[in-house]
């Protein structure tokens, strides 16, 4: 009852302040004038604000370069961004926010697959193409021709990770702990699992629920079964503490292998004791990736903010120009045309990798395997799901 | 360790810190029948103090920036709990017809948590913002520390004046005030040692498990809601009991093969102890609770 009603009261909050900042904006997405208007819908607050805050550098990035070469078509580009506050009835509201009053005519976001998920359908009914920079859920993008990706999907993610442990470390028993009711979490375990097996691995798991901060009696529940590795496909906000709480229980960092939703700035921060030194992570990208653009993006992002970019911020920013290069090649600025143009994304040359839009609106790209080096993310391998 | 025995004493330590913020809530209770929502906030607010004042202190020994902190967070979150108090409850006090008396002040109890929550938000920003790791075993503290603070709140309401003035506001507050109690000062003297155990409370939470962020005080502050009811709200050893309970049930079940649902059998045994004890555990059918 607490938290519904404390929800409730939140909620009309936030639909006063949206009311009000609705009427400085109103109208300015308008067609026919000189701008085109792009809405972005994040997690600036709350849980995963990282990730939020991050995309928005990456994509803020693009939009600056993009708008310095004359913009798309002539016009200037601007993104209005709408946060999330990390929940997913929020991402719903954002997202029809920014189309019905906004009047945006493509949308870039979530980063978190259970919002994306929520976003992508309000989308789709709505026609309007989202693309999101980095949500890996498989089902965000599935019977929903509006939806695309620019990253690969969990399905890829998890099967390199079974084949890395299996194949290239040679371990043979695995424990997994996930949270059990979130999405990414959950998805990527049971690919995990599924893919270990086939390796011939055995797995133990325990599922937890994503709010709690004691994991204890779950890594204690693990280590009698004496795993060679733990696989935590968790977000960054989650690993710290279990990272934490597995120092205490003895469980060295190395053990552990984790997914992308480590890739935070506050991961490291929270476990600069070397709480997880060694450990490996399949990521979408390391700011040490030998790609070509890479590079480039690199100098930039460091340029303008004074710090390394992460995968999110790489992603946001791929992510970004992916969709002002499809609507630079549509043929008119309509939903429609954008939505055609992304689906035919081919060879796009991103910081994170080329990419190539298939017919499942997914992108097979390699996932990078990345090590935690003395303190720092570092560029390890890459691997193609098999 | 191994076996049952782990989880039991995890449960225990988790369970004290759900018992030292269940004390604020039931303390309240006990005085002004008020169910206090912002209490998880002042909890959020403590852990933030702590935090700075751990930053500040970061070159002095452990234990004593540890002390220095909490004192400093408890101060500070008492203040914090006066002002919600004098601003927020005091002025709606005795106002209103009957039926509306006690649900006004929850409303105003909700809205206090919302404005500190966002206040937190726009202050601190979102972002969650790691302990320092000071000490490698903190659990025998929290308990120890959850397990003085009972006695010594019992104490006092059972043998001070202080305490004996509470006991007649809670039977009843208008002849508390025409005996000569001056019941506006012992509210907010209520509030004050409330919101200061939360702070308490919050230095030891988060040295052990947490971030502090701005809605960090949702998830614990429900569980120890649940604990004052269960253990009797407006009792203080019911208040430690339900916390114990909770959290060594939380530990079992994830020591069970039911991990990832640990809310479902807490809950189930709330809904069944309130069916049997509609007042919770240790808690008294009269008036006289503190």
């Amino acid at each position: 009852m607490f938290s519904r009603s404390i929800s409730l009261v939140l909620l009309s909050a936030v639909g006063l302040v949206a009311c009000n900042s609705s009427k400085k904006t109103d109208g300015a997405g308008a067609a026919g004038s000189n701008e085109i208007v792009v809405g972005a819908y994040l997690s600036l607050s709350g849980g995963e604000a990282t990730f939020g805050s991050d995309t928005r550098a990456g994509i803020d990035l693009a939009l600056e370069e993009t708008n310095a070469k004359g913009g798309v078509k002539g016009k200037k580009v601007r993104v209005i961004y709408e946060d999330d506050k990390s929940k997913s009835e929020e991402a719903s509201n954002k997202v029809r926010q920014l189309i019905d009053r906004e009047k945006v005519v493509a949308l870039l976001g979530e980063v978190a697959s259970s919002r994306s998920e929520a976003g992508g359908i309000i989308a789709q009914g709505k026609q309007v193409p989202m693309l999101t920079p980095s949500s890996t859920g498989v089902t965000v993008t599935k019977g929903k021709d509006f939806v695309f990706r620019a990253c690969f999907t969990d399905e890829q993610q998890g099967a390199v990770a079974a084949q890395f442990v299996a194949q290239k470390l040679g371990k043979k028993k695995a424990g997994i702990l996930f949270a059990a009711d979130d999405d990414y979490s959950a998805g990527l375990a049971k690919t995990f699992q599924a893919h270990f097996k086939k390796y011939g691995g055995t797995v133990v798991e325990k599922g937890f629920q994503k709010d709690e901060t004691n994991f204890t009696t779950y890594l204690q529940g693990l280590k009698k079964e004496s795993p060679e590795v733990i696989f935590a496909p968790v977000y960054y906000s989650a690993m710290g503490k279990i990272a934490r709480d597995a120092k205490r229980e003895g469980i060295p960092g190395s053990m552990f292998i984790g997914s992308d939703g480590w890739d935070s700035p506050d991961l490291l921060e929270a476990v600069k004791g070397g709480e997880l030194e060694g450990a490996y992570l399949t990521d979408l990208y390391a700011a040490d990736a030998p790609y070509e653009n890479a590079k480039s993006f690199v100098t930039a992002f460091t340029t303008k903010y004074k710090r390394d970019p992460n995968s999110l911020s790489a992603q946001g920013y791929d992510a970004a120009n992916m969709l002002f290069a499809a609507i630079e090649r549509a043929p008119e600025v309509t939903p429609l045309a954008i939505k055609t143009a992304l689906a035919a994304t081919k060879d796009f040359a991103g910081a994170t990798g080329k990419i190539t839009v298939d017919a499942n609106r997914n992108v097979n790209k390699p996932v990078v395997i990345v090590q935690i080096k003395a303190g720092k993310f570092t560029y390890h391998s890459e691997l193609l799901a098999e | 360790m191994n076996g049952i025995l782990a989880p039991l004493v995890t449960g225990i330590a988790q369970g004290s810190m759900i018992a030292l913020i269940a004390l604020g809530y039931s303390m309240v209770y006990g005085v002004l029948k008020l169910i206090n929502f912002a209490h998880s906030e002042i909890f959020m607010m403590g852990s933030f103090f702590g935090l700075f004042a751990l930053q500040h202190f970061a070159g002095l020994n452990p234990v004593l920036a540890t002390a220095l902190a909490m004192i400093l967070a408890m101060f500070g979150t008492s203040l914090l709990g006066i002002t919600v108090e004098r601003f927020a409850y005091r002025p709606l006090r005795g106002r209103g017809k009957s039926s509306l008396l006690r649900i006004t002040p929850l409303v105003t109890a909700l809205g206090a948590s919302v404005f500190l929550q966002n206040l937190a938000q726009l202050l601190f920003t979102a972002r969650q913002r790691p302990y320092p790791r000071l000490f490698a075993q903190t659990r025998p503290l929290i308990f120890a520390t959850a397990v003085v603070v009972m006695i010594a709140l019992e104490l006092v309401v059972k043998r001070t004046w202080f305490g004996k003035a509470m006991r007649a506001l809670s039977t009843n507050e208008e002849a508390a005030r025409l005996m000569g109690i001056r019941t506006s000062r012992v509210i907010g003297i209520t509030f004050a040692i409330g919101s200061s155990l939360a702070a308490l409370g919050a230095i030891l939470y988060c040295l052990d498990q947490g971030d502090a962020y701005p809605t960090m005080g949702v998830g614990i502050g429900t569980r120890a809601f649940v604990a004052a009811v269960l253990g009797g709200i407006g009792s203080i050893p019911g208040a430690m009991l339900g916390g114990l309970l909770l959290g060594v049930l939380g530990e079992l079940v994830k020591f069970s093969g039911f991990e990832g649902s640990v809310d479902i059998p807490v809950f189930i045994v709330l809904i069944a102890v309130l069916l049997v004890r509609p007042a919770g555990l240790l808690g008294s059918t009269r008036a006289e609770k503190v």
